[in-house]
């Protein structure tokens, strides 16, 4: 992977003229990696990784494990591309194993999800089984740590 | 009658009353405690240990592997360097004669210079340099000749060959090179009867606090190191010894990660400083970077203490690491990016004031 990438999934925000000195190139050259990748779709966005949990919110998330039956011709595509649309569902990926989607979802309460679920997605026609999953604290999300490491305590000055 | 009694001080041994303090411990003593310090003085990882070599130390104290172990080290741990210095440089050493874990490479630098010199023995030694190979040797009874040296390292080879002489090889930094490449006095052959290779855990794998070293060098000298360390040290710490198993055994993929960062920030702190004027040459390894302050005038002592006391950023001054130190500046890169960008940009200011 271009370490370009890597620095920019650190910190989206990170200056070009930095990040043209840490890789050892000019900003119009960084400028112009970035917007090649905007073009050809592989840098989709950029946001904010936000502690929800700090957040004067009701909201809440789940994670939903979908059974779903595959079609002959497409396989999963078509009614995943359908469900992949709703906006409450944040993130979704195909799976191996017991389940065949993973769903991120958010809703303002409880019963929003709740319904969410049975009223739009189960009725679905080619899914199969839902389990839905209430979550509690994040700890860590998409990399980063909700609660800051301790203090550098290392020495001030040392060989 | 009256006898005068001695004062504390004067029981101190007089060649150690004379030994000079470490710049580095001067220059502490001036920052520590001061608050909101961007400090770009210290030698060592910013990371944390990786969590498996933490979880395996734990696992073991746990399980109660808390006793001494053999002197030399435990034989899992030197048959894994045996096995890494043959994987990395083509070397053989034998495990049950040629290898000795110590207390972090100040302990085996130590060990080297006290199980080989004789009173009057001069060592050369490049400077600048890490602080305590001077006083080592000095304390060892030597005489520390320091020499600026632009050799590569085949000719230093050859030097040595010619003047029949030993050469010890602190390599505690091998692991963390840039332009690719990994490099070894251990793998040049011909030293092989005179080499004491030294190395450690400390910077590859971001261990300072485990203190684990070790030494390759040929079976009479590595029986006279362990001489002297057998009655001083009895053994290195047998928690460390454990950790430093679990890195040798899954770390490679640790290093690479702490190295990618490093590399990157060298980039940029060495763009920063050659952007505000200050002369920096591009270094290949290690995290640290020596640019030149002679364009401001000042000394390196002024340098860095205006810099500390009116920006509040940390450099050590380059004479504390020898005299041909003086107009240069320390600045060591171990250090997140995040403060790594406020310093360069508190000094860049620094900088044009002046
Ligand atoms: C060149 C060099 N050698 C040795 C050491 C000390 O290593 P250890 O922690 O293994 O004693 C350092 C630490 O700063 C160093 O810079």
């Amino acid at each position: 992977m271009d370490p370009l990438l890597g620095l920019l999934k650190k910190n989206a925000r990170e200056s070009d003229a930095t990040l043209a000195k840490e890789l050892a190139t000019t900003p119009e050259d960084i400028r112009a990696r970035i917007a090649a990748y905007e073009k050809e779709g592989i840098i989709r966005a950029f946001q904010a990784v936000v502690n929800e949990d700090r957040l004067e919110t009701t909201d809440v998330r789940a994670v939903i494990e979908l059974r779903i039956r595959p079609e002959r011709e497409g396989g999963f595509d078509r009614v995943a591309t359908r469900i992949s649309k709703f906006p409450q569902v944040e993130s979704m990926f195909l799976m191996s194993g017991a389940y065949d989607l993973l769903l991120f979802v958010k809703g303002q309460s409880l019963q929003e999800v709740a319904s969410f679920v049975s009223a739009r997605l189960a009725p679905l026609d080619g899914v199969l089984s839902t389990a839905t999953h209430f979550m509690l604290k994040t700890y860590k999300d998409q990399g980063v740590l909700m609660e800051s490491e301790p203090h550098d305590d290392r020495l001030q000055v040392c060989p | 009658m009256t006898t005068v009694s001695k004062s504390a001080r004067d029981f101190v041994a007089p060649h150690v009353r004379g030994l000079p303090k470490s710049g580095i411990r001067d220059f502490f003593d001036i920052v520590a405690g001061r608050k909101d310090v961007i400090s770009l003085g210290i030698g060592e990882p910013d990371f944390q240990t990786p969590w498996h070599i933490r979880e395996k130390a734990i696992e073991s104290i746990e399980r109660g592997a808390t006793r001494y172990t053999s002197n030399l080290g435990t034989p899992e741990l030197r048959q894994a360097l045996a096995g890494y210095m043959r994987q990395s440089f083509r070397a053989e050493y034998d495990w049950a004669s040629e290898i000795l874990v110590t207390v972090g490479v100040s302990e085996a630098f130590d060990l080297a210079v006290r199980a080989l010199l004789s009173p009057g023995d001069e060592v050369l030694y490049h400077e600048p340099c890490f602080v305590a190979y001077a006083p080592l040797i000095r304390m060892a009874h030597g005489v520390p000749v320091a020499v600026l040296n632009r050799e590569d390292t085949e000719a230093l080879a050859d030097f040595a060959i010619r003047h029949d002489l030993v050469l010890i090889s602190d390599e505690v930094y091998s692991e963390l090179t840039y332009e690719g490449g990994r490099f070894s006095m251990a793998a040049i052959p011909r030293l092989r009867d005179r080499l004491v290779f030294l190395n450690g855990f400390s910077k590859a794998w971001s261990m300072t606090g485990f203190r684990l070293g070790y030494v390759c060098a040929p079976a009479p000298l590595t029986d006279a190191m362990m001489k002297i360390h057998q009655f001083g040290m009895m053994c290195a710490s047998s928690t460390s010894q454990i950790a430093g198993l679990e890195a040798l055994g899954h770390g490679e993929s640790d290093i690479e990660k702490m190295r990618d960062s490093y590399h990157l920030r060298r980039n940029f702190i060495v763009a920063s400083l050659n952007e505000m004027g200050l002369d920096c040459f591009m270094p290949r390894g290690a995290f640290y970077v020596f640019p030149s302050i002679q364009s401001t005038g000042l000394s390196s002592q002024e340098f860095a203490l205006r810099l500390l006391n009116e920006c509040s950023v940390a450099c050590v001054p380059g004479s504390a690491f020898g005299a041909c130190g003086a107009g240069f500046l320390r600045c060591a890169y171990a250090t997140g990016m995040d403060q790594l960008k406020e310093a360069m940009e508190r000094m860049a200011a620094f900088v044009k004031r002046l």
